[in-house]
């Protein structure tokens, strides 16, 4: 019996076959943290604006996530006349599969991640740019002005805010000197002053490093205050707005996975992992709680601020976290690499 | 340094070429059927030009086809989110041509109506402006405020929304202690309410950068569209019915006319803000000095013939200037109505205010002129 379970082990940690169960793990979670990251993000607004939130589908509305699932995959797919049928039909796939194959490097606990590779702080940031190029292609497809103008306008402010996002990344993968994101959570062990965001004495410039990287976070996952892709009030739906059904059902998916995928990463970069502040809890559970917690951030953030204009978000970053950003790279190789000559 | 547009207007640099975006009759930002047909120069509004008649629905001609009692009704409907204050100049018109004496306490009950009505009349603008500029929680605050308003007014009135209470030479019925108690509170609730905008809202810095410097209106482009209210106001004249043109009890009231000399977005948006306090104060004193007595004047025939003449009145409503003309020729049916409604007069500096803004700007100033669609038709 034994042998048979070491067996169906050892079966099962064999390279496809564990990528395979990796691969519809990751799928469940981002299709379960959508559904219900749409329910926190409901009940939470609903909370903010002193109101219930849903309550009717299931107890405290918690089945609200599966009728809305299931309204959508009811409807049609719409697709427009005029439009590019096969490029509108690609582009919500190809705004989630790259979030999923970013996921597949992040290391929810120890050793548990899908894919132990090396450099796989690059490989986030390589798919993540797919992302971008998927909902204008989506929106260019749509053959609708709203549509053009929200994929102008994501172009410009993802392509704004990747560039201090990866000075950012290049700061923290300088500092830990490595770009495995097991490593850098492995550098954090211990307790809370250990983790990077923390860590002043390695560097001063870490809290602003995590401020520019989460703002960074929010542009690029299209979050409010930087909503521009939808900005429903000037733009109906903005890149979405040609979409019905499952169509619209993915790109909203995609934007949660991605909120996902920004959280996770700042909890592996900043916030130590799965690394317990004061060891109670086994290490999933405070990955998890902590990437809750940004998540959770988030949406308030969403709930309490207004929309920014289009060019002050554009000036922001080139005037503003750029420059900062940059500075901080040098300063952070100033104070990495001063001391080593010194000695 | 963050305020300012990044790069110089593309017609400085290349020879235009722009597209038609067609904006309404449904849109998120139009709240209701107002069609603007903006011809966009990439981000840059170029022209916008506001298509209106989508919710015409004859208001005039139905006041020349309708006994004066009849037509009053139709008053509450216009703009439907200050049904008081248009009624009141209605019902005002006719009392004046008539030569009606309506007795103070009703004039006094008529004008703390008139303030709760602009009171929540403006709640609902800011929340709607708020949700324009993509803040979605100012607008539940909003309305929870304003459902306050509503509960005390369908006590007196039985209507929460297009009230008929303004009768000719009174009102239809007295209010009682729960009313006024009811407003007392209010106020008292409402004054700690308005500091906590201030402090949540007026004072965030991204709301502040979206409107402070956005869609100047001058006082002169006031002046050529006819642009009343807070528009106007915020345009830096002091221009107010109720004090230019006083009726009702409003002269022996004591209240400020918030002006702001900017006249950009945030200047609208402030004298809207400062008018609920104002208005709250012109409730409290209202309240101090109502007297007692009835609130009907004797001898309203029950069939009204206005004698022959041209007869008007206007009053300011919570969106400016409205005025009601009642041409008479000794008929029990008006000869002509005329309604001078202050949004369409608003409306019509869109085009040349909005010229050369980027879109999101040119939706918050649409958004701070504070339109409401079936005013602008009638």
């Amino acid at each position: 019996m034994n042998a048979l379970a070491s067996n169906a082990a050892a079966f099962l940690d064999a390279e496809p076959w564990r990528l395979l169960v990796w691969l519809a793990a990751l799928l469940g979670f981002v299709a379960l943290n959508a559904a219900y990251l749409v329910w926190v993000e409901r009940k939470s607004a609903g909370r903010f604006q002193r109101r219930p939130g849903p309550t009717e589908v299931g107890p405290a509305g918690l089945l609200q996530p599966v009728a809305d699932g299931l309204k959508l995959m009811a409807k049609q797919l719409v697709v427009p006349a005029g439009a590019d049928s096969a490029l509108f039909r690609a582009a919500p796939l190809m705004v989630i599969a790259p979030v999923l194959m970013g996921l597949a490097v992040i290391p929810f606990g120890r050793g548990l991640a899908a894919l132990d590779l090396n450099v796989g702080l690059l490989m986030i940031f390589a798919l993540g740019s797919i992302n971008v190029m998927a909902i204008m292609l989506g929106a260019w497809a749509s053959r609708n002005k709203y549509s053009l103008m929200a994929a102008g306008r994501m172009v410009s402010q993802n392509i704004a805010y990747e560039i201090p996002m990866l000075l950012v990344v290049t700061t923290m993968a300088m500092v830990t000197g490595t770009l495995d994101l097991n490593q850098i959570v492995a550098q954090q062990a211990g307790a809370f002053w250990h983790w990077n965001l923390f860590r002043l004495w390695v560097n001063p410039l870490m809290p602003v490093t995590f401020l520019i990287y989460y703002a960074c976070m929010l542009a690029e996952t299209n979050r409010a205050p930087f909503d521009m892709a939808e900005a429903e009030s000037e733009l109906v739906a903005g890149a979405y707005t040609e979409y019905a059904g499952m169509g619209f059902g993915v790109f909203f998916m995609a934007e949660y996975a991605n909120i996902v995928l920004g959280c996770s990463l700042a909890t592996v970069l900043f916030l130590g992992g799965w690394h317990s502040p004061f060891g109670l809890l086994p290490g999933l559970a405070w990955f998890l709680l902590k990437m809750y917690f940004l998540v959770f951030s988030v949406i308030w953030v969403r709930w309490t601020f207004p929309r920014t204009q289009f060019y002050v978000l554009l000036n922001l970053s080139w005037k503003i976290l750029i420059p900062v950003s940059l500075l901080t790279l040098i300063l952070s190789a100033a104070i990495i690499k001063i001391p080593k000559a010194l000695s | 340094m963050v305020g300012a547009p990044i790069a110089p207007h593309p017609a400085a640099i290349a020879p235009k070429e722009t597209f038609v975006l067609n904006l309404g009759p449904q849109h998120p930002a139009t709240h209701g059927v107002l069609r603007i047909k903006m011809t966009m120069d990439g981000e840059y509004v170029d022209r916008a030009e506001p298509v209106c008649g989508y919710i015409h629905r004859m208001h005039e001609k139905m006041g020349e086809n309708r006994t004066y009692a009849q037509f009053l009704p139709n008053t509450g409907r216009i703009d439907y989110l200050s049904a008081m204050h248009y009624t009141h100049a209605f019902v005002s018109v006719v009392e004046r041509a008539a030569g009606i004496q309506v007795p103070p306490r009703a004039e006094f009950i008529r004008v703390i109506t008139s303030e709760l009505n602009r009171i929540s009349s403006h709640l609902v603008w800011w929340g709607a402006f708020l949700l324009d500029l993509g803040g979605f929680t100012p607008l539940l605050y909003a309305f929870e405020d304003r459902e306050r308003i509503l509960d005390l007014l369908e006590g007196i009135t039985g209507a929460r929304l297009t009230y008929c209470y303004y009768r000719f030479g009174g009102l239809c019925n007295d209010v009682d202690d729960t009313f006024l108690e009811g407003t007392r509170q209010f106020i008292a609730k409402m004054r700690p309410r308005l500091k906590m905008y201030r402090a949540l809202v007026t004072d965030n810095i991204i709301l502040r950068k979206r409107l402070i410097g956005i869609g100047p209106i001058s006082a002169e482009l006031c002046r050529r569209y006819g642009a009343t209210g807070p528009v106007l106001r915020g345009s830096g004249v002091t221009y107010d019915v109720r004090k230019a043109e006083p009726y009702s009890v409003y002269p022996e009231l004591e209240f400020d006319v918030p002006t702001f000399p900017e006249g950009d977005s945030m200047a609208r948006y402030l004298v809207r803000m400062e008018e609920l306090a104002q208005s709250l104060r012109i409730i409290e004193q209202a309240l101090g000095k109502l007297p007692s007595g009835p609130v009907m004047a004797e001898k309203v025939p029950r069939v009204l013939k206005l004698p022959a003449g041209d007869f008007c009145f206007a009053v300011e409503a919570a969106r400016g200037r409205f005025m009601v003309r009642v041409v008479s020729d000794n008929k029990e049916v008006p000869y002509r109505v005329k309604l001078r409604t202050p949004c369409l007069s608003n409306l019509s500096l869109f085009e040349e205010a909005s010229r050369g803004l980027f879109l999101a700007d040119a939706l918050a100033l649409l958004g701070s002129l504070d339109l409401v669609i079936p005013d602008i038709d009638r």
